[in-house]
């Protein structure tokens, strides 16, 4: 064993690979220089505090915010890494309602409160031409089992659901298309501990099953232990300090990691 | 016989930014060499180190210096410069860690916990389930318990499930902090058939092991880590200053 | 006074057909690019017109802009051409341009209606003038118009489907019997105004230029002539319209959309044609040959 004898196995194309991003609204800082690659299945975890730039960096990445400058390459399904930068709206539109899943903080920005759980669901396979009745509520009522979501509830409002299943519904009506890459942005937020927890085991399920690859910003470090595979740091916009979830977590190096890992409480 | 792993060079300091900048030495310069089927004891005083070194052999802990070389698929790969999701994958199927306390999941029954690695590794899902059945049987875990979560198990009762979780992949390097530490005898000599089957199998085993009668059992050689004295005041009751010496 | 409605104009001020040569000419201009892109929503300057919005200003300001001092004009209004919004925009059109007005479908140039499609079949150049309450099919899912307009733009119309989908999923079928929105030339999201969903096979393939305008709203839309207009519907719950068990209790039709009439206090009722033209058509041929019984009974 030498090290000479060393050789990499050949890496998996990376699915999302971003670099040197930035963006600041006016004098203000959102996000600095920021450069990291998502592998197939991968997840990543992204926190840091209020402000530190990570809701800033995951709207950039999803398409909703113009970045200043950088890049965003997207393995798209049919034609190979792509700036989604330089495509079209329309293209952007269609990576986000096929191939990517945006899971919203506030389930109102994410889900048609007025229009069924069903309705929800088939929402994605309906605007990609599926046209059959039957087979659009079969494939909702399959996910709403996925995600614990009692199937007499198919017909109702999520206007009427608790605040865990309107986030349980959300995730099905984006997962439903089979997305290959997941925006999730501080996906337990406002909701009880107990709440949380199932929520987190599910997604944790559903990403092993479906091998699902996800970005998850959340400022609660017990939310990325669970399923991120990596973790970067943030904090005034640029990522100070990123590795294995476990090792940031367990051996944090940067003073503010340290802060923030000691910062919680244990149970 | 083969060496499975071999670290060299290996130096951790830790610098405590949130305690007025401490700078924490633990060991520098370790070298470590454990063959197929041999089974490392650490060994030292309480607070030397020994856990550092185990978690820094499982990249659980950043070392500031050295390599850590590992065989994976037939190819060496030093697991320190290894990019983070190859570090998954030598974990997902060569490196097995046994940690002190289960990290409970919400909700997963203990049949699942255990199977899981080995689902992660490939195992077809029937075959891994027999197999968790068959390990939480050999460690006593009563049926009725396996479908609940283990969250609400007694403390022996989640070292137990952790140890199994541990070995139902055959991982050719196995890493096992204080597997025995709340255990019965009877479980104790369960644990110590495991390891022993698994060093038949070529596993190469890096272990602390407190309890003299299953280091007794199971270990090949002694591997010293820290021999001075150091204040552990800092929290982090592990840190050591100086080197580890390989012991025979 | 006796003078010719043309001297009335003039004396009063009025241009041709109430609104001004410029304005004809944006709203001309509108209905090109609408014929262009069909089912297209043209914004266009809309005028205030002597009427309240509701009342089908869009309308009346699209026939404005399209009649002719030889054109032949039938207004209608929920298939009547004696209804309080039928009269009064014939007597508009009558004061402010005096051309010839009818009743009859088959000989007007221009058909101004509002909620229904004439049974009798149009024709080549014939024009049908739709007034719309509501243009944007989507605002009911989107209320946000920024959002609507990339949504037709990127012809992203599951939303849509999504109402179709709460449909049959509450009620067992589409329940929407009227403004069933539909696909125009295979591209374009299009509300066809609140006309019974039984017309809307009728704008399909349809000879004659449709053209929709919403005053409120500001919008011109239009259909050009043989143009699919496809209604959304499910593989499993097919597009269908109304039908009747009888026919109508006046001619007999049995093809033709039917009204359902209070006659008493005491509940009796009875289902006539909507269309007053078509039916009395009927009836004046079913008496002029008296052997052919397929005239009903006058109640």
């Amino acid at each position: 064993m030498t090290a000479s004898a060393l050789r990499k196995p050949a890496p998996k194309p990376p699915l999302l690979e971003v670099s040197g991003l930035s963006k600041s609204y006016g004098t203000q800082v959102g996000c600095r220089d920021i450069s990291f690659a998502v592998r197939p299945g991968e997840v990543l975890g992204i926190v840091g505090e209020s402000g530190s730039g990570k809701s800033t960096l995951l709207a950039c990445l999803s398409g909703r915010l113009q970045p200043d400058s950088g890049s965003i390459s997207y393995d798209m399904k049919d034609r190979g890494p792509v700036d989604i930068l330089t495509l079209s709206e329309h293209e952007r539109r269609r990576l986000a309602r096929t191939d990517w899943g945006i899971v919203h903080q506030n389930p109102r920005d994410g889900l048609r409160l007025d229009v069924s759980a069903g309705g929800n669901i088939g929402e994605r396979p309906m605007a990609l031409g599926a046209r059959h009745y039957g087979d659009i509520r079969s494939d909702a009522q399959d996910w709403l089992k996925k995600v614990e979501i009692d199937l007499s509830r198919t017909d109702d409002k999520p206007r009427t659901f608790s605040g865990g299943m309107q986030q349980r519904l959300q995730i099905a009506r984006n997962l439903v298309t089979r997305p290959r890459l997941v925006f999730m942005d501080e996906p337990t937020g406002g909701l009880d501990v107990s709440v949380q927890a199932r929520l987190l085991d599910l997604l944790r399920g559903l990403v092993r099953e479906l091998g699902v690859a996800a970005i998850i910003v959340t400022h609660d470090l017990a939310v990325v232990r669970l399923l991120a595979d990596r973790l970067m740091v943030m904090q005034r916009g640029r990522v100070i300090e990123e590795g294995l979830t476990d090792q940031v977590l367990d051996d944090p190096h940067h003073p503010y990691t340290q802060l923030l890992v000691s910062s919680v409480l244990q149970v | 016989m083969t060496i499975r792993l071999h670290a060299k060079g290996l130096t951790k300091t830790f610098t405590l930014h949130t305690q007025g900048g401490i700078v924490l030495p633990v060991f520098d310069d370790v070298e470590l060499t454990v063959k197929a089927g041999e089974c490392v004891c650490l060994h030292g005083p309480s607070g030397a180190g020994k856990s550092t070194l185990l978690r820094s052999l499982y990249a659980n802990y950043k070392p500031d210096a050295g390599q850590i070389l590992v065989k994976h698929l037939g190819q060496t790969v030093d697991l320190l410069a290894a990019e983070p999701w190859e570090v998954v994958e030598i974990r997902r199927s060569t490196i097995g860690y046994v940690s002190q306390f289960l990290r409970v999941i919400p909700r997963v029954g203990a049949l699942d916990v255990v199977a899981e690695p080995a689902i992660a590794n490939g195992m077809p899902v029937d075959e891994a389930k027999a197999r968790a059945r068959t390990l939480l049987t050999r460690l006593r875990i009563p049926e009725r318990l396996w479908s609940l979560a283990p969250a609400t198990f007694s403390g022996g009762e989640q070292q137990r499930v952790n140890i199994a979780r541990g070995f139902i992949v055959d991982y050719p390097i196995l890493l096992l902090d204080e597997p025995t530490a709340s255990l019965d005898a009877a479980n104790r000599a369960t644990v110590v058939d495991l390891i022993d089957e698994a060093k038949i199998r070529g596993t190469a085993v890096v272990g602390i092991f407190h309890d003299k009668e299953v280091r007794n059992a199971v270990a090949d050689r002694l591997f010293e880590v820290g021999k001075a004295a150091v204040p552990s005041s800092s929290g982090k009751s592990d840190l050591q200053m100086s080197a580890g010496a390989m012991v025979e | 006074m006796t003078t010719t409605a043309a001297q009335v104009h003039k004396e009063d001020g009025y241009n041709f057909a109430y609104l001004d040569e410029q304005t004809k000419r944006m709203i001309r201009r509108s209905l090109l690019k609408a014929l262009s892109i069909p089912g297209y929503q043209v914004p266009f300057g809309g005028r205030e017109m002597p009427l309240a919005y509701g009342w089908g200003t869009g309308g009346i300001q699209v026939t404005a802009s399209v009649i002719g001092p030889d054109d032949v004009l039938k207004v209608i209004d929920q298939g009547a051409d004696d209804t309080t919004n039928a009269v009064s925009i014939r007597r508009f059109f009558q004061t402010v341009c005096d051309v010839s007005v009818t009743e009859s479908t088959a000989e007007a140039t221009v058909v101004q209606t509002r909620h229904r499609v004439p049974e009798t079949p149009l024709k080549e150049g014939q024009v049908l003038v739709y007034q719309v309450p509501r243009p944007e099919p989507l605002s009911r899912m989107e209320p946000r118009e920024t959002e609507t307009r990339k949504m037709h733009a990127y012809a992203e119309y599951g939303a849509m489907q999504v109402t179709l989908y709460e449909d049959v999923a509450h009620f067992g079928r589409i329940a929407k019997t009227y403004d069933y929105p539909a696909i125009v030339n295979g591209r374009h999201l299009m509300s066809p105004s609140p006309i019974p969903k039984f017309d809307n096979p009728k704008m399909e393939n349809n000879p004659a230029i449709q053209l929709f305008g919403a005053g409120r709203e500001k919008r011109i839309y239009a259909v050009p002539p043989y143009t699919s207009v496809r209604s959304l519907d499910f593989d499993d719950h097919p597009f269908e319209v109304q039908t009747w068990k009888g026919s109508c209790a006046l001619c007999g039709s049995t093809t033709s959309y039917l009204d359902e009439m209070i006659t008493d206090d005491r509940g009796s009722r009875m289902f006539v044609c909507s269309d007053t033209d078509f039916c009395n058509t009927r009836q004046a041929e079913a008496a002029s040959a008296p052997d052919d019984k397929a005239a009903g009974e006058d109640a």
